[in-house]
């Protein structure tokens, strides 16, 4: 297809057309809301008429640019279809390229490191949240991004963490680096406890049941007040020690932010490990068809149950240095909103690529904080970009890209048929 | 001649409908066989049966090892049928589309590996070896059926022939002695359809293992198969060699019949 002909199809006379219709529509169905304002203390009825002009115009344009985005985005769709794997967009061509990302890594990880030193402590407390949920959303990765089973009931594992560490601290006076391998185990067995029911049902069944489960977890640590202390929640819990010593305020949160920063790294060396492994293309595989790879030898109940218990552990040990990082937690920091929350950054970041959920969680929960002024849009604004979202890069920020291996020597055609 | 596959009264019902009934087969070592039958026959449901996709509702299935081991199939699983040697395609093919080809081939190695999730982590000597086979494993098996020049490429974006072959080098990666293949010609052109013929006659020879396959393209199935099954509405109505089922008058009224049905 050349160049003129696609434009065409991108400005043409039918797709003004079909603008202008949805424009006159719109005029005509916001016309008593709109244009029509009855005053009631004088009994007189105002005609608004330029307010007919504001919003046809801007129905013409909304309409013409949504229509020219869904052009765009099929004309890609027809191009990629041609395309072989090895076809990326800009982001991962930069991405994959070690001229480009060799000095974006360096600059992060100097960026992560001096954080602390530049920054004030509120900043420094912003970023340890994102962090968690950085690790928390990877977590959830294994089980929606990698083998493709929709969890709506995650927090469900933040909060055993978070409770672990509270109620193991208040009863038994263990420490905060005790508890975070035993919140860890704890979501494991947790998630195989949740897996095994759900291990039939798929899709949105799935989603259904596991949003039950996650809501079912909060309420008996809300009105189960002997085992949780009730919605009142347990206060006072301490902060990791470094060696046994007390730590004044601010260095305290600066040790939980490299804490952060470690087990963020730490994360991601294990979730790459896990990807790139006969376990994790079997989560892949469980993704793409559930009959096909059965029938490949791949056990589905001990890869599913796997990939829920792995994604749990990670979400017990966040809630572990959740409870440690608020000092204060109660059922309330644990609604299926928090779900919705790590999902997003799992699904805006971009299924099943690292680098984009890591992305996708440092956007979604550190722009809220800083756009504080537009709080009361927030929703307004989640929903809008989620949806576009949704429909003009369903892949995510950044896609995830499948291994390409080299046979130095032997692969003749280089992959180009 | 020993079998590898013996059925026996095999049957299955949906409902009120019996897709089977009570059918018996046999294959032996080193065999192709084809089972043919007009659509909905029922030769798909007895690939489910076998492979334990479906429960079977009565009959046993069993098969025996070229080690000797015989192993009663019914009610295990799809993964365990298929770690026990008996790999199968789909009539639809169903390849891992957002994957790329070799690693669909390597999916097919995971029963043959042993690497669990502490390994995956640790990447010790032992996993890392192990990996490192399965990518040459998988190579070689690619370059077998001569897909080596798609290797990083997704399998949805193959054409269509080259699909159906993946699916075919796929299960051929599990190690099975006995594979059973789902119309592997449907949609092929001839050009194709003579590859495929090759291909299978050159498994059969090389690889030592029995073919039991599902097939409408009679020139192929007679140039390939040493016997033919023939089932009609879930009964066996035939068996035999290729120039004996040809003849067979009920053979020639099932599928007569069933022109002047469509
Ligand atoms: N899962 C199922 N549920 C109900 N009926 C089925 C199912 N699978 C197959 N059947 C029926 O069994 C019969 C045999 O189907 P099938 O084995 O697919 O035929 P074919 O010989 O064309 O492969 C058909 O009548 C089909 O409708
Ligand atoms: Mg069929």
């Amino acid at each position: 297809m050349s160049e003129i002909s696609e434009h065409k199809i991108l400005f043409g006379w039918e797709e003004i057309k079909k603008s202008l219709l949805t424009c006159i529509w719109f005029m005509f169905l916001t016309f008593p809301i709109m244009v029509i304002q009855v005053n009631t203390i004088h009994r007189t009825v105002e005609w608004r008429w330029e307010r007919l002009f504001f919003v046809g115009a801007g129905a013409f344009l909304l309409s013409f640019l949504w229509r020219y985005m869904i052009r765009r985005k099929e004309a890609g769709i027809k191009r990629e279809e041609t395309a072989q794997n090895t076809h990326q967009d800009l982001l991962q061509r930069l991405l994959s390229n070690p001229r480009f990302s060799r000095p974006a890594l360096a600059v992060a990880v100097l960026f992560f490191l001096t954080f602390p030193l530049v920054f004030s402590l509120y900043q420094i407390d912003i970023m340890t949240t994102a962090l968690i949920y950085v690790v928390v959303a990877l977590g959830l990765n294994i089980v929606v991004g990698l083998a493709g089973l929709l969890d709506l009931g995650y927090v469900a594992f933040f909060a055993v963490g978070a409770y672990t560490y509270a109620l193991l601290n208040v009863h038994f006076q263990l420490g905060f680096w005790i508890c975070l391998p035993i919140g860890g185990a704890l979501g494991f067995l947790f998630g195989v406890l949740l897996g095994f029911p759900v291990l039939r049902l798929r899709g949105d069944y799935l989603a259904i049941v596991t949003l039950g489960f996650g809501e079912i977890i909060r309420l008996v640590l809300e009105n189960w007040n002997e085992f949780s202390f009730g919605p009142s929640g347990i206060a006072n819990i301490p902060r990791p020690g470094f060696m046994g010593m007390d730590l004044a305020l601010h260095q305290n949160h600066t040790y939980i932010y490299y804490l952060m920063v470690g087990l963020t790294v730490f994360t991601i060396f294990v979730v790459r490990r896990l990807q790139d492994s006969r376990i994790g293309r079997a989560w892949t595989a469980l993704r793409e068809d559930e009959i096909a790879c059965q029938a490949m030898g791949i056990n589905k109940t001990r890869t599913k149950l796997s990939a829920f218990a792995i994604g749990a552990t990670w979400a017990g040990m966040g809630g572990v240095v959740f409870a440690a990082k608020t000092t204060f937690i109660n059922p309330a920091s644990f609604t299926i909103w928090e779900s919705v929350i790590i999902l997003c950054c799992v699904v805006l970041g971009g299924m099943g690529s690292i680098i984009g959920v890591v992305a996708g969680a440092l956007v979604l929960k550190l722009l809220p904080e800083y756009f504080r002024a537009f709080s009361e849009y927030r929703m307004l604004v989640f929903g809008t970009v989620l949806v576009l979202m949704m429909v003009f890069r369903p892949s995510g920020l950044i896609s995830s890209v499948r291994r390409v291996y080299r046979f130095e020597g032997r692969n003749k055609l280089e992959g180009q048929p | 001649m020993k079998a590898v596959l013996t059925v026996t009264q095999l049957t299955k019902t949906f409902g009120g409908l019996h897709a089977l009934d009570g059918v018996d087969l046999t294959i032996g070592r080193n065999e192709i066989v084809a089972l043919i039958g007009p659509n909905g026959a029922g030769k798909t449901t007895l690939f489910n049966c076998l492979t334990g996709v479906y429960i079977p509702t009565g009959g046993s299935v069993e098969i025996t090892s070229p080690e000797g081991h015989t192993t009663r199939l019914n009610g295990l699983k799809p993964d365990k049928v298929t770690s026990l040697g008996m790999a199968r395609t789909f009539q639809n093919i169903r390849l891992f589309q957002n994957m790329t080809v070799l690693e669909n081939v390597m999916i097919g190695r995971h029963c043959r590996m042993h690497a669990g999730i502490p390994g995956a982590i640790l990447r010790n000597a032992r996993t890392r070896r192990e990996e490192k086979a399965v990518i040459d494993d998988s190579y070689r098996i690619l370059e077998n059926f001569q897909l080596d020049r798609y290797v990083n490429e997704f399998a949805k974006n193959l054409p269509y022939g080259a699909q159906r072959r993946l699916e075919i080098a796929r299960a051929m990666a599990t190690e099975p002695f006995l594979l059973l293949l789902d119309e592997p010609a449907a949609g092929m052109n001839a050009q194709e359809t003579k590859d495929l013929d090759d291909l299978i006659v050159r498994l059969r020879n090389k690889e030592e293992i029995s073919i039991l396959l599902i097939e409408h393209d009679m020139k192929l199935v007679t140039s390939l198969s040493d016997r033919i099954f023939v089932v009609d509405y879930g009964r066996k109505i035939a068996e035999g060699t290729p120039a004996e089922v040809c003849c067979n008058p009920v053979v020639i009224k099932a599928y007569l019949g069933e022109e002047i049905d469509a």
